[in-house]
């Protein structure tokens, strides 16, 4: 057929550009090997674990009643937050968008949609604890409650949903906007009630943006591991029961299965998420707004939501407050004045906490280039270019945003720690700090990805045709035009990656070897010792570092950034 | 530029993408062949999705034929990425390089190709000063007006010395005005330098205005090549003259012919017409009448009925039937002229040799 000479063609002009090949070939290696691979290497294991090809490992796990019990544990977190987070998320961004609001309110909307950028995975259950635990601040000196437990279900679930909704309210505040005022307008014209506007047109448009909102943070729930492990006490999820199973049983084969069983859920739900709902969601609601929406004004409306929203945002503020300030009392619980800086002293003087925030700082500081240069490179074969794997490449680096990091974990162990497949090749990495540093790169690529994909796709694609017309090859038209123009998206996937890295646990506290001391291991292990002052010294220092990272960021944008292109 | 003049040819032609919805294979392009002569204005004119910009994105190298060979001058191109080709492309959405200045912009191609740095000075001063912009170096791309982005995309393509220059619709997206002032100088610039030019638009009065041929596509196959003048008066078939400025068809049959002349029944009234297709007695026959090629009168010719009238300023403006066809008028210079009204009966009148029959 005659498709073939075309097809031949673009293969053989594609052969002929060394440079794509050669990336080509190396991001696939990578996608492949620190991927898929791991993926694979547990599937195999939970099947010929335990000597013999069959399920016999997985009927084993099923039959332990911690496992099973995990998994509903996990089902039933997960379900539970995901509405939480969302309806709490719909309503920040409503109010937001919709209602008037004053400077303060505005401003505690901002800090709430900040936090969770620079915030470490459990810092929320720590000041839980110590608001609200059996030593708690709140329930013991001001309420008068000796023995509340916070740990469990419940403990687990306030944690997360207050962790998870700044998430889901960024998704609908995008999402509201796009809805043009002038469908509601017309609602309220034939005779709505404002209710009714919301119920029978608002909120229709935004349904298939709420299945989305409510499966991506289903997925982060369920895949969380931080959190169960602080404040989840003997209520297990999966993500803590495979770290037992590895680290306290040594059952390398049933972690595996149980890896497998933890993939296939946030694996499903993601697909879902991904092919049905993303889709669905953006597709009703592709008409920019027409005009600036009339803000309600309506004081029975405006007074309680906001209310509502500035309570939540306080609230979670206050939580954060309390970690540095939980590092300055002298005994947490006990005694409170005068405030000390021994927790603080100590973290340096007893701890190595110089070498703690030197070994983290090193290791994310390396990988954050990396990962920013490899998703502006993977977002720009796949947006701007056509070749034959690029569906593989943008599937396998998407594919990497729905494995926990606890399953990545298990993966590395059992495909690295004898080298691959058992042959020794690469084994010489394990332990090293370059599994660390490719771990982290793993683990932030998809969102570098997605952010870089986005940003592509506002540029033109005439614009780099333009450049590879005027004779620049594939590196030339990269590193002169691309670069250049999403150096915004650039710059902003250098420091999330940096953040979400140093920030890291569920995959490194797997990996992570005594030569390497990390900061939220370090955070995690006197959080489970009860030493939670000084968690908080450590968890202050981190926060400090990564505000500071973002800080910078911030004002790299704005010397660097779009400016320029106006500013002569 | 003394650079030798290369012409493009496409032989046979085709490109073949899948429909998006139905999953189906389509041609885009269907076994077209072309010639375009060094130092030539030509226009690829259709409609949406005819397959003119695909046909012009294929002689860059942005897309690869599934079927056939282009030629550039006489070397066979198809191989060639788009970097590697002669040519250059002035796009519609003119596609400046946002992040650098106009100096920038158009010596990207030069410094791309290791000109020395005296010699893109003096080239893009020259340039620049071709396309009336000397002066501007420094501005920024979004500093400019749309004319003048349009005219850096223009010098851009031209610093390189290009075979061929290659315009993707490049006017559609200035206002009516400007259009107008920027196709004249891009005719100029073109005439000037004395380059090849491949020239996409879906504007018929663009077309005429600057080429010298025109290339009418129609789903994927050239309907007709020819000068402006030509497709105008003897365009080859009805869509041709359709979309070739305005078109009234009247139907009939012949009723007499021979070599010179045949005799046309058109609803009820027998028309002596030249016989430019050969056509023979019984055979039936559409008249293509432009607008502007018959007038109004109390008698003769054609019976009708005025549906409309309206006075445009230079022209009137008729609607009238004559039987059950539908037929548009403008009647030039109205002034002391007598207008039929709404309802009025009276008839068509136009000279033989200013119709064509297909």
């Amino acid at each position: 057929m005659a498709t073939k000479q075309g097809a031949a063609l673009d293969r053989k002009k594609l052969l002929g550009d060394p440079i794509m090949i050669t990336t080509i070939v190396l991001l696939i290696t990578f996608l492949t090997l620190f991927i898929l691979y791991p993926l694979a290497v547990l599937l195999v294991d939970s099947v010929v674990g335990d000597g013999g090809v069959g399920f016999g490992v997985f009927k084993r796990i099923f039959k332990i009643p911690t496992f099973t019990k995990a998994i509903t544990n996990t089902l039933k977190i997960g379900f539970t937050v995901g509405v939480f987070a969302t309806a709490v998320g719909l309503l920040f961004a409503y109010v937001e968008e919709y209602v008037k609001l004053n400077g303060f309110v505005g401003g505690l909307f901002k800090v709430v949609s900040m936090l969770p950028v620079v915030s470490p995975p459990f810092v929320l259950s720590l000041s839980m604890i110590m608001l609200f635990g059996k030593a708690g601040i709140l329930t013991r000196y001001v309420l008068g409650i000796y023995d509340n437990s916070v740990y469990g279900f419940w403990g687990i679930v306030i944690v997360q949903s207050l962790t998870f909704f700044p998430v889901c309210y960024m998704m609908f505040k995008g999402l509201l906007r796009n809805i043009d005022p002038s469908l509601e307008e017309a609602a309220r014209d034939m005779g709505a009630s404002r209710f009714k506007v919301f119920s029978s047109v608002t909120l229709p448009l935004l349904l298939p943006g709420i299945g989305n909102a409510f499966l991506v943070t289903f997925i982060e729930s369920i895949a969380d591991f931080a959190n169960p492990m602080i404040i989840g006490g003997s209520y297990d999820t999966l993500a803590t029961t495979i770290y037992l199973q590895i680290t306290g049983n040594y059952d390398k084969a049933g972690a595996s299965a149980m890896a497998v069983v933890l993939l296939s859920i946030t694996l499903l739900m993601f697909i879902v998420q991904k092919f049905y709902l993303e889709r669905k969601s953006t597709a009703t609601l592709t008409g920019k707004a027409s005009r600036v929406r009339m803000l309600i004004e309506d004081r029975s409306v405006k007074i309680p939501l906001t209310l509502f929203c500035a309570t939540v945002a306080l609230f979670v503020i206050i939580m954060y407050i309390c970690v540095p300030v939980g590092a300055l009392f002298p005994t947490w619980g006990y005694k409170f004045f005068p405030l000390t800086g021994k927790w603080f002293g100590q973290v340096f003087s007893k701890y190595k906490g110089l070498k703690v925030f030197k070994d983290s700082f090193i290791l994310s500081f390396i990988s954050s280039p990396i990962t920013a240069l490899l998703s502006m490179i993977i977002s720009y074969l796949v947006v701007k270019r056509k070749f034959k794997s690029k569906g593989f490449i943008e599937a396998v680096s998407m594919l990497a945003m729905a494995v926990p990091g606890t399953v990545l974990g298990v993966g590395y162990i059992r495909g690295f720690s004898n080298g691959i497949f058992g042959s020794g090749i690469l084994q010489g990495i394990y332990g090293t700090g370059i599994v660390l540093v490719i771990v982290f790169v793993v683990r932030s690529l998809p969102t570098g990805t997605r952010s870089g994909i986005s940003a592509l796709r506002q540029i033109d694609k005439s614009i780099e045709e333009s450049a590879y017309d005027m004779g620049a090859n594939s590196f030339q038209v990269f590193s002169t035009v691309t670069l250049p123009l999403i150096k915004d998206s650039f710059l902003s996937g250098l420091v999330t990656s940096f953040v979400r890295s140093i920030t890291a646990i569920s995959a490194i506290i797997l990996l992570v070897t005594p030569q390497f001391l990390l900061i939220t291991v370090q955070i995690n292990e006197f959080a489970e010792k009860g030493a939670y002052s000084l968690a908080c010294a450590f968890a202050s220092i981190l926060i400090l570092i990564t505000y500071a990272a973002v800080l910078l960021m911030n004002i790299g944008m704005r010397r660097f950034g779009v400016s320029k292109i106006s500013e002569k | 530029m003394d650079k030798v003049k290369k012409g493009v040819r496409l032989d046979r032609i085709s490109k073949i993408y899948k429909d998006p919805k139905t999953g189906k294979d389509f041609y885009a392009v269907k076994d077209t062949s072309l010639t375009i002569e060094p130092g030539s204005f030509v226009t690829l004119l259709g409609p949406s999705g005819c397959g003119k910009t695909t046909t012009l994105r294929m002689i860059a190298g942005f897309e690869s034929p599934d079927a056939g060979e282009i030629y550039l001058g006489n070397e066979a191109i198809n191989e060639l990425t788009p970097n590697k080709r002669d040519t250059a492309m002035v796009f519609q959405s003119y596609a400046l390089l946002p992040h650098l200045n106009i100096f920038d912009n158009v010596s990207y191609g030069l410094k791309l190709r290791k000109v020395p740095k005296d010699e893109i000075k003096e080239r893009v001063t020259k340039i620049l000063s071709l396309v009336e912009l000397s002066g501007m170096e420094s501005r920024m791309t979004n500093q400019l007006s749309g004319g003048q982005q349009q005219r850096v995309a223009l010098a851009r393509a031209l610093v390189i010395e290009p075979s061929v220059l290659l315009f993707d619709e490049p006017l559609s997206n200035l206002d009516a005005k400007l259009r107008v002032q920027m196709r004249t100088e891009i005719r100029r610039i073109q005439q000037e330098v004395g380059i090849t030019a491949i020239y996409v638009t879906h504007d018929q009065s663009e077309a005429m205005a600057i080429s010298d041929k025109i290339i009418i596509m129609n789903k994927g196959v050239v309907a007709q090549i020819g000068s402006p003048y030509d497709i105008y008066y003897h365009p080859v078939n009805e869509f041709v003259a359709d979309f070739i400025g305005e078109a009234n068809f009247l139907r009939g049959k012949v009723v007499y012919s021979n070599e010179k002349q045949i005799t046309a029944h058109i609803e009820g009234t027998d028309v002596i017409l030249p016989n430019e297709k050969g056509l023979n007695a019984g055979d039936s026959c559409t008249i293509v009448l432009r607008p502007e090629a018959a007038i109004l009168k109390e008698s003769g010719g054609l019976k009708c009925r005025v549906v409309l009238s309206c006075f445009m300023g230079s022209y009137q403006n008729y609607h009238v039937m004559v039987g059950d066809t539908l037929v548009k008028l403008e009647e030039h210079n109205p002034k002391n002229k007598h207008i039929f009204k709404v309802g009025e009966t009276c008839c068509l009148v136009f000279d033989p040799d200013s119709v064509h029959v297909l």
